[in-house]
Parts: C-alpha cells; structure tokens; sequence
C-alpha cells in the first residue's frame, strides 16, 4: 500500500482483549452483572456473544466501550466499604494492556436504538463527530468520512442528506460509519439488529461483514439470532449469569463445535440456534386458554365479519390547519398507504407484511380506531360494536378496549402504573368489570412471580407478556398486535405464537404487523401485503 | 412530521452568512425596538425586515406558515392594548370599560407592530441558520464551552423524536382506556400521566444517547472541528444591515416625533 493511500487498512491496529477475574456490580444492584470473567481475544478475531438474559453481556460491551460509569476504583477499600450505592470493579479487564477508559476511540459501540446512535442532523457531521472528538485534523477528517460512508453503502447519499430521513438499517450503518471514521481496532455491537426489518438486518451484517475484511479490526457482537452472524464470525463465546464460584465462560469455541455441543442449553437458553424453529401449540389443537373464559367464543361464531377497512387511506399526521389559501379550514395529510381493503372475522388472523414505510403500523393503527382514515372507512359489525357505533376512532376509550385491544411495538409506552398487578387490574376497572380473567391471565403469561415488580424494570421478554396479558385483561374481540416478536428471545416467541393460537380458536380475532414469516405460519389466516411507499400500486388483499 | 432541523433546499443569500452575524443583528434591531412603543419606529423596522425576506429565502407564504402564532399573538396585543390602554384625544368608540380613543389605537398599533418587528428577525433567523452551523459558531467563535452546545445541539434532534413519541404514547394510552375525554380534572391527569410516559423515554433516549456521544470520544478537553466556522465580508453587511436597520428606525421616530422611551413613559 503506498503511502498517498493511507486507507482506513493502515490506519487500524486490530486490538486485544485480555479478562482476568474481571466482574462489574452496577451501582445499587446487589449481586454483580458480570463475575469471574476470564476471556482472551487475539487481534482480529470475531467473537459473537452468547447467553441468557442477565449474563452481562452488555455490561461487558460498555466496559470495553469505556462508557460504564465510575466504579469505586475495585480497590480493597473499595470492596471493603461494599456500598451498594457505588457500582464495584474487581479484576482486570483490559484492550492491549491498558483499561478501557484511557483509551478513547479505541473501540467504537453500537447499541440497538437506530434514533440514539445518530447524533448530529447531516449525515456527513455525524460521520465526522466521533473523529473531531479524537482530534483528527479536519482535511483528513472528510477524507475519512468519504471513506466511511462508501465503506457501508451510504456512499451515494450527499453529504447534508438528513440523518431523520434514513431508515433504520440506514441509521444503523451511519453509526457504523461513525465508528470507521474514529479507526478504532475494536468494534463492539450491542444487539444491533434486534430493532430491524429482514432487509435492514442483512444490510447491516453484511456492512460490517465488508468493514471487518477491509479494516481486520477485532469484532465482539451481541444478539439473540445466530443465523444472521455465524458465517461471519470464528468464534461464539457463552457467558452464563453472574455467579460467585463458577467462572463467567460457558462454552468457548468455533461455532459448529459451540452450537452442536451447547445446543440444547442455548436453546433453553432462548438463543435462536440456526435451523431450530421452537415447537408451539398449533391451530384447533384444543384445550384452549381461556377455557373458562371463551366469552367471544360463545358470542361469536368463527368466521363472523368484525371489522372491515374499505378504501382505507392513513397517515400519521392530523389535518393541518394553518396556511394563506387554506384559510383555516383543515388540509388533509398526504397518505403513507391508500385504496386498503381489508376484513377482520372473528377466530380468524390477518397477517400485514410490506417494506419499511409502507405504513403497516399507521394501517394498523387505524384499523384499530387509534387514528383516523385520511379517506375510507373502518366500520365495526354490530356483532363488535354491540350499540357503540360504527366508527371506532369515535369511540371513548373504555369502549374502545373492551372491544378492540392494541399491542404496541414498545411495551413501555403503555404502561400507566408502577406495579405488574395494577397493570393488569387496570382496564378491567375501567370497565368496572370484575377481575376473574386477571389470574388466569398472570398464570398463563408467566406473571404470577412478577405482581408487586414495577413494570419498567422487568427484562423485554417479561415486558412484552406484560403487554400482551394487560390488553387482554380487558376482553376484546379483536387483538392488533405491531410487531410482537421484534427483539423477541426464541422462548417468549413460542410463548406469544402459542397463547395467540390459542386465542383465535378461542375466536378472537388477532391482526399482527410482522415481518415474521414462521410467526405468521403458526397463526394461519390471511395476509395484507402493503405495496412500497412510492409505488403505484396500492395495497391489495392477497391469498391465504 | 419530524422537525426539520437541515436547511436542504433554501439556498438564499443570508443561508451563507456566518449565525453569529445574523445573531448580533437581530440582537440590535431587537434591543432598539425594545425601547419605544411607537409606531413609527416599528414600522420602519418592519418595512426593512420584510424586504429582507427574500434574502433568508423566505415567502410571504412561508412566513404565515411558520410564524402565524407570533403574527395572531402580536395582533391579539394590539388589539387589547387599544381597548384597555387609558384614553387620550378624541373617543372613536365607547361601549362602556371598553373604548378606543385615537390615543389608546395609537398606543394598540405600536404595541402590534412592535411585536411584530421584534419576532419577524427571530424567525427569519432560524429560517436561514442550521442549527448545527450555530453551534459550531458558538462553539468556535463566541468560544462558549464545545460539551455545553454540542451537548445541547444533539438534545434538539431528541426534541423532534419526543414529538412523534408524544403522539404515540397517546394512542398506546388510549389502547389501555385512558381517554382524552371526561371532566377537566380527568383530562388533566391523563395528561399528566401522558407526560410522565414521555418523561420516562425522553431521559431513557437520552441516556442511551449520551453512551454513543461518550463511546465516540465525546467529554475530552480537545477536539477539532470538521466544519470551521467563518466570517466573510458577508457577515459585515449583515452587521451593518442591522445596524442600519435599527438606526433608521429610531432617527424616522425622533423625526416624526414619536419616539416613546418606555422606561420614561408618562402615564
């Protein structure tokens, strides 16, 4: 390589990882995230990380990343005060031979949120942020940026694109950007794929796969789905939950060798070992959830018309109402999607499927009565609406939820108390509806353990039970569900996909946005694919 | 939907000059203004600051569309002001408490166009100026602490996001049957709850923010600065502009006579 070509090759140093009895206690926790650890990566190896929730993966990405907070210096004295106020360092834990800390833009992180891992509003600052932190003179800088940018595929885009318009396997490769432009000899992913669409997910891993052959730098990667990143890395890593005695390593090895002698411990684990689909309860198999309480059961025949969207345009944003010509008279927005036709029958499942802003959720959203039609209708059979009205976006809310009930994307957003038990009392006494269904449910999703925990400190598997048993807790006859399993481990995924089988030979009717084609093959029905954005062609109802 | 916080598409003439400039600007036709309820002054002002228009690649069109609550709130000002104001000279009108005299319209009048002289550069400012420009020009040039704006600069783009998240932590609250409707002291609480989910995300994005700014050697004591922040002739006319502006209002108010320091009022 000659000198003029001082590429992004010659200015990586790939690093080394060294653990020794290396252990982190998050500050007011009282057992350790991460105990025992003793790891060795050579430079320019590719490690995934495995393990259950709680093992400390994360915590072990931001220790590398240099972001944890300070620790009571994992002195003696440290430990002897063993105030739980304080996170604790014990051990060592270091990247060619100095701590983490010291050493910034060492290793670059990216974390699972697409909207936080962008920082400025152009592209090109953002690229060039982490750079002008580390203080690289600013000629070079751009140079960097240029490179970066066409390294993971955003190299088209000009430079003051803004970062807001990008998708979010676009604002995951810009991260990755970010982080070439800093040169940094490790690179560290926090789940970061775990928030995306099937094509976001390759558009990410393939980056990265192209990023590594070209810079050598030395990987650690974090995620639940094996599949997407075995053939990229050499070696898998299992890490167990923090233990006082035991060492922190599982399993350590080259992947075949780690997935044929630990399948069955990941499997349990939740880890989505390749070629592994979990079993779950298939449709009509009987015995159904709500044996007791097949209330829409007993009212509604399967197959019963519910809900039905006709010429449905839909898009987030209200009618506007300022501007010179418009007077004030509302303009209406311009739709994400239009000329939707679908239906929504009781013990029956609608599948919606369609790329990134296609408007899957906004359909979804509408069809739920949570926004209202740009033009169209959603009209609900009186078999629903039983004397509420045709129009579900007029109605109030407790009428609203005793008949249609909508799981969001993020579990958190709903959550409108401080305790999993009043979670679940919640709609039923807003219904003033006695709380029989409450126990079965916490039973059912696993929850029984959970009542007195506050809701937002539960893992995201739990939040998302949580979710699901606090709109049914409420009894509706329709369930829209937006992308339940994103993120999802392989346990709560056959949970979910089993209970909602359940559920619709109870005959609710359950509509879910996902990418997820095994998810959608467990629930049968029909399928909603929505067109691109752009297209000409509308959403059509496609065959079962 | 999203806040826009990029300049994409406005390439007009003052899109170019440095935000400090245009900031030092503003400041002097604001702080003039400032002084006198008088509607000359402000007028004049007003005259200039429309011409300008153009120049921050601004319509008459667009300026409604962005600045309308400042344009009804100024004339809802003047308005009141005129009907409230004591009365001197003649009485136009009397309907009981409320009555114009061509003293209190005259006092209404200034009072709007003052308004609007001092809110127009406002938004012609931010029309004109990245935000991102800005900062770099407090950060380079008014040499203001780079953690303090960069800090500051990269919570704005989580302002736009908490938008749409306030919209959807409404819908998803109504998914739970917690409605809008009902007595004001229930909507009131529903609000509130509303605002705590927000809260609860807002510092939860932040937070993860705040770890991707650290993990790319954000917080040290130097850095360099990809986009160097600089004055050109450009900026002295926007200085001068300014400058002008302001002393034009205030000599055609003390040549018409109306020149009214506030601090000095007579009652």
């Amino acid at each position: 390589m000659s000198d003029s070509d001082t590429s992004a090759c010659s200015g990586v140093r790939p690093a080394t990882i060294t653990a020794r009895g290396w252990g982190w206690r998050h500050a007011g926790r009282p057992r350790p995230a991460v105990s025992g650890l003793d790891l060795d990566i050579r430079p320019g190896e590719r490690v995934l990380l495995l393990g259950p929730s709680g093992a400390g993966k994360s915590t072990l990405l931001h220790a590398l990343a240099g972001v944890l907070g300070d620790s009571s210096a994992g002195g003696a004295a440290g430990r002897a005060a063993a105030d739980a106020e304080d996170a604790d360092e014990t051990g060592r834990l270091l990247i060619d031979g100095a701590p983490p800390r010291a050493q910034r833009g060492r290793a670059g992180l990216m974390q699972q949120d697409p909207e936080t891992q962008v920082v400025l509003s152009r592209l090109g600052d953002d690229v060039a942020f982490g750079a002008e932190n580390l203080s690289v003179p600013p000629a070079e800088i751009w140079r960097r940026v240029a490179e970066a940018l066409d390294d993971v595929g955003l190299g088209r885009l000009p430079l003051d694109h803004p970062t807001s318009a990008l998708s979010g396997g676009q604002k995951q490769r810009l991260a990755l950007a970010g982080i070439l432009a800093m040169r940094p000899g490790l690179i560290l992913l926090d789940e970061p794929t775990a928030n995306l669409d099937p094509a976001g997910v390759l558009e990410v891993r393939d980056a990265v796969g192209r990023c590594l052959d070209k810079t050598g730098a030395t990987l650690v990667v974090v995620e639940h789905r094996v599949s997407v990143w075995k053939g990229l890395v050499d070696r898998i890593v299992v890490l167990r939950p923090g233990s006082a005695t035991d060492s922190a390593v599982l399993i350590d090895g080259p992947p075949d060798q780690v997935l044929a002698q630990a399948r069955d411990m990941l499997t349990a684990a939740g880890v989505w070992v390749p070629g592994y689909v979990p079993p779950t309860r298939p449709r009509g198999a009987g015995g159904g959830a709500a044996g007791a309480s097949g209330r829409s059961a007993a009212a509604n025949a399967a197959g019963q018309l519910l809900l039905a969207a006709e010429d449905l345009a839909v898009s987030r944003e209200r009618p506007r109402r300022a501007g010179l010509r418009g007077g004030f008279r509302p303009i209406p927005p311009v739709p994400v999607q239009s000329g939707i036709t679908a239906q929504v029958r009781a013990g029956e499942a609608l599948t919606i499927t369609g790329p990134n802003g296609s408007g899957k959720s906004t359909f979804a959203l509408t069809l739920a009565g949570l926004l209202a039609p740009v033009s169209g209708t959603v009209s609900a059979t009186l078999a629903l609406s039983a004397g509420a009205g045709i129009d579900p976006y007029q109605w109030k809310a407790q009428q609203l939820i005793a008949r249609i009930g909508t799981v969001f994307q993020e579990p958190e957003h709903q959550f409108v108390t401080g305790r999993v038990l009043d979670e679940l009392m919640f709609g039923p006494r807003q219904l003033g509806r006695g709380e029989d269904r409450v126990d079965e449910l916490l039973e059912r999703l696993r929850l029984t353990e959970l009542v007195d925990a506050n809701p937002y400190t539960l893992s995201g598997g739990e939040k998302r039970r949580l979710s699901v048993a606090t709109v049914l807790a409420a009894h509706p006859q329709v369930l829209v569900l937006d992308e339940p399993t994103f993120g999802q481990d392989a346990n709560t995924w056959a949970e979910l996909a089993s209970f909602l089988s359940e559920l619709l030979d109870d005959g609710t009717a359950v509509v879910s946005v996902t990418h997820d084609t095994e998810f959608s093959e467990v629930l049968g029905g029909t399928g909603l694919s929505l067109g691109a954005p752009e297209s000409p062609e509308p959403g059509k109802v496609a065959a079962p | 939907m999203r806040q826009e916080l990029t300049l994409r598409g406005n390439h007009a003439l003052l899109t170019r000059a440095n935000p400090l400039a245009k900031f030092a600007a503003v400041m002097l036709i604001t702080m003039v203004l400032a002084l006198s309820i008088d509607w000359v002054s402000a007028s004049v002002a007003l005259a200039f600051e429309l011409a300008l228009l153009p120049l921050a690649g601004l319509t008459p069109a667009a300026l409604w569309q962005r600045g309308w609550p400042l344009i009804l709130a100024a004339a809802l000002g003047g308005w009141s002001t005129t009907i409230l104001a004591p009365d001197s000279g003649s009485v136009l009108l009397d309907a009981r408490i409320w009555s114009i005299s061509e003293g209190s319209l005259e006092l209404g009048l200034g009072f709007m166009l003052r308004g609007l002289a001092i809110a127009l550069p406002a938004v012609l400012l931010m029309s004109c100026t990245d935000p991102t420009d800005l900062a770099d020009a407090l950060a380079q040039k008014a040499k203001l602490p780079h953690r303090f704006v960069l800090g500051t600069l990269a919570a704005m783009r989580l302002v736009g996001l908490m938008a749409e998240e306030w919209q959807t932590i409404g819908m998803a609250r109504r998914a739970r049957g917690v409605g809008s409707h009902g007595n004001p002291l229930q909507r009131l609480r529903a609000t509130l709850g509303q605002s705590f989910g927000l809260l609860v995300q807002a510092v939860r994005r932040a937070s993860r923010l705040a770890v991707t700014m650290e993990a790319r050697g954000f917080g040290g004591a130097q850095r360099t600065w990809a986009r160097k922040s600089v004055f050109s002739g450009l900026d002295a006319w926007v200085f001068l502009g300014g400058l002008v502006i302001a002393a034009a209002a205030v000599a055609s108010a003390l040549a018409a006579g109306t020149w009214n320091m506030v601090f000095l009022a007579r009652q």
